[in-house]
């Protein structure tokens, strides 16, 4: 039960500043992932975080109270490594009980604690194995384990399911929305892995180059992203951009590009009446998007379907709209002809509208 | 044709293999067959007198031999932990990043490189009575001199080789704390290990496995020298410095003794050989662990 706030946060390597300044404030108990492509600084802020990278300007709040100057040992908190960073010379049951031994915990406590934790992840039968001869899925076990007989106030968590083959990813990330529920803890959680960041999050952060782009509920993200970036980066397949210019027409406001021409709701050419004639770049999400011979001009796309990927119920549709590579996802039912030009609708609700040049948001679908 | 092809190897390395073995046991079977024998310097060996295992029980007996083993194995204990707790504990001190590190280390690997004979006329010279060194020091605070190469002669040469040898251990015990897994180090230090507690617990038992190794090469090292003490007290005053190397050459040049000087380098012998097989027998342990852990985790599958 701590709230963590991270004030202004500056990492610099030599002269190379490559965290800019992160202002976060993260509510007790919550379960923030960071995510954002490679080398954004995910693991720099979570490593500062943690206390094993030094803060070069800003400030880390515990509770209100300042710790960048504390070592990781007193700031109360457990940490889950991308390697597992497991003790390699010490079995399962003295790995997890490293920390308690430390504090000179009294025996039968400790090994209390240790089956206790042990069960939870189901490591029972492999107490007395090293390390070296256990599988991938087992370390991680054993490394979520440790963290947890800690019993620390703030968890944190950087990369931990990226050397797990798929399966046991998906797996592993359900148990781990399961742990998280059980143990309510801070939880920070760093991942490039959106679907991750989507299914365990309470909120997401998403960073690009050292800054934070946005912040939010994962619906809030996917529904309302802030800029281009994280239109693009939230959801999958990505959202689809289209560059094109506001014009005044009888029916009202409409976006016009190559290829294509949308009409604007009421509501949303009301707000944007005084930019007619504005370059802007038109995001659509596949999935927003029916098969639709029949939508009304000014509510629809024709796109060119060049090929079609079946992944099970649904089917991705890579086409071209004008000279524009566009993704449709649709029901795999949907009688779809590779080569021709159909016609797909959708709905105004699901528009939005970034500004081409700076890529902020200048409409998101606010409006239900 | 697969046969032949399976033996081409072994024919090509067959001239080198039987120079090596002409080269290694010809003089090995000589000095065992020497040390069953009555042998003094001006016969063949063929005209000696076989006396049996008498040289081995003769050495067994004598107080020189005896107490010349016992200099021995003093040196060598003495010199490798000292040498270990030196160089380990240079190597977690100097193990960090900072500016002109990699100059200090080169330059503590320097006694390393120098030849042993060269090593021994130095501190000699530095341990000499009224003119070395170290007593002139002494006498600049007040202090008496010591007698280096004279009462205190087997610590001093333990002190020399301690300055020679502990940059060995020092590169070896670097290497292997810069090879350490670092996020399991950071991983106990947000586990709450202070520093100490962090070599003690992570750092040590890690790198035991080449400090093991380091320490056997050493302790076989330790008990062959010769150069240096020859140089600096020629094994004096009286036995106190009379390794058995010395020992050995003694008593072939000197005593005229071959037969006996044999024996005495099979007794040497024999101690390096259990030390060596104690090296393998440890180093195949760690891969026979390592093999049997691939083996669980592929069966698991
Ligand atoms: N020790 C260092 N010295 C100099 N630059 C560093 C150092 N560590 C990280 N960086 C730089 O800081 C930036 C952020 O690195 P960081 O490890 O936080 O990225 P990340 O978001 O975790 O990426 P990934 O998803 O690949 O793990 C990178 O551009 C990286 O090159
Ligand atoms: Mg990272």
């Amino acid at each position: 039960m701590s709230k963590i706030r991270l004030e202004n946060l500056t990492k610099r390597y030599g002269v190379v500043e490559v965290l800019h300044g992160i202002n976060l404030d993260m509510a007790p108990d919550e379960f923030t992932v960071l995510v954002g492509p490679s080398g954004c600084g995910k693991s720099t802020t979570l490593r500062m975080i943690a206390g094993l990278e030094s803060v070069s300007s800003g400030e880390i709040y515990v509770d209100d109270t300042p710790v960048s100057h504390l070592d990781p040992k007193d700031r109360d908190l457990a940490m889950v490594f991308q390697d597992y960073a497991l003790y390699p010379h010490m079995d399962v049951a003295r790995n997890i009980s490293f920390a308690l031994r430390l504090q000179k915990r009294p025996k039968a406590e400790i090994a209390a604690k240790v089956r206790e934790v042990a069960d939870l992840v189901g490591l029972t039968d492999f107490l007395s194995r090293k390390p070296g001869e256990l599988s991938g899925g087992q370390r991680q076990r054993v490394a979520m384990a440790r963290a947890l007989a800690k019993d620390s106030s703030i968890f944190l968590f950087d990369e931990p399911l990226s050397n797990l083959d798929a399966k046991l990813r998906g797996q592993m990330r359900a148990e781990l929305a399961l742990m998280s529920q059980r143990v309510r803890k801070n939880m920070i959680y760093v991942t490039h892995d959106q679907i991750e960041a989507m299914t365990l999050a309470d909120r997401i952060v998403v960073m690009e180059g050292g800054h934070i782009q946005q912040q939010g509920t994962p619906e809030e993200l996917f529904k309302r992203p802030a800029n281009r970036f994280v239109a693009g980066f939230i959801g999958s397949p990505p959202m689809n951009f289209l560059n094109g210019t506001l014009t005044e027409t009888p029916t009202g406001l409409a976006v016009q590009g190559d290829g294509f021409a949308i009409t604007l709701p009421e509501w949303a050419g009301r707000d944007l009446a005084s930019s007619a004639s504005r370059e802007i770049t038109l995001g659509i999400r596949p999935s927003d998007l029916r098969f639709d011979p029949e939508a009304p001009e000014g509510a629809g796309f024709d796109l060119n379907v060049r090929v079609s990927e079946y992944i099970g119920a649904q089917s991705v549709l890579l086409c071209d709209c004008g000279s524009v590579s566009f993704t449709v996802e649709v029901k795999s039912e949907t009688p779809i002809a590779l080569g021709e030009k159909l016609r797909f609708g959708c709905q105004a609700e699901a528009l939005h509208l970034f500004d081409k040049t700076s890529g902020q948001a200048v409409l998101n679908n606010k409006h239900p | 044709m697969n046969a032949a092809n399976r033996l081409t190897p072994y024919l090509f390395l067959a001239p080198a293999a039987i120079i090596m073995v002409i080269a290694l046991l010809y003089p090995l079977g000589y000095m065992v067959y020497g040390s069953f024998r009555d042998w003094n310097p001006a016969q063949a060996l063929s005209e000696t007198e076989f006396v049996g295992l008498r040289n081995y029980i003769y050495l067994w007996n004598e107080a020189a031999f005896r107490e010349s083993l016992g200099v021995t194995l003093k040196f060598a204990f003495f010199c490798v932990a000292f040498e270990l707790i030196l160089g380990v504990g240079l190597a977690l001190l100097l193990d960090r990043k900072l500016r002109g590190m990699s100059i200090l280390r080169t330059l503590f690997i320097l006694p390393m490189m120098i030849a042993p004979v060269v090593v021994g006329l130095m501190w000699r010279y530095m341990y000499h009575p009224t003119v070395g060194t170290f007593n002139r020091w002494l006498e600049a605070i007040g202090i008496d001199g010591i007698d280096w190469l004279g009462r205190k002669a087997l610590m001093s040469v333990i002190i020399a080789d301690i300055w020679q040898w502990t940059p060995f251990i020092f590169i070896l015990a670097l290497a292997a704390l810069q090879s350490l897994p670092r996020s399991a180090l950071e991983a106990a230090r947000i586990d709450g290990a202070t520093p100490w507690q962090l070599i003690w617990h992570i750092k040590l038992p890690l790198m035991m496995p080449v400090l093991i190794v380091t320490a056997l090469l050493r302790l076989i090292d330790a008990f062959k020298v010769l150069e240096v003490i020859l140089v600096m007290t020629e094994g004096g005053p009286g036995l106190s410095t009379e390794i058995v190397a010395l020992r050995i050459s003694r008593t072939a040049v000197e005593f005229r003794e071959l037969g006996v000087a044999a024996a005495m380098s099979n007794y040497l012998l024999i101690l390096l050989m259990i030390l060596t097989i104690g090296m393998f027998a440890f180093t195949r342990l760690q891969e026979l662990r390592a093999t049997r852990a691939a083996k669980i985790i592929q069966q698991e599958g």
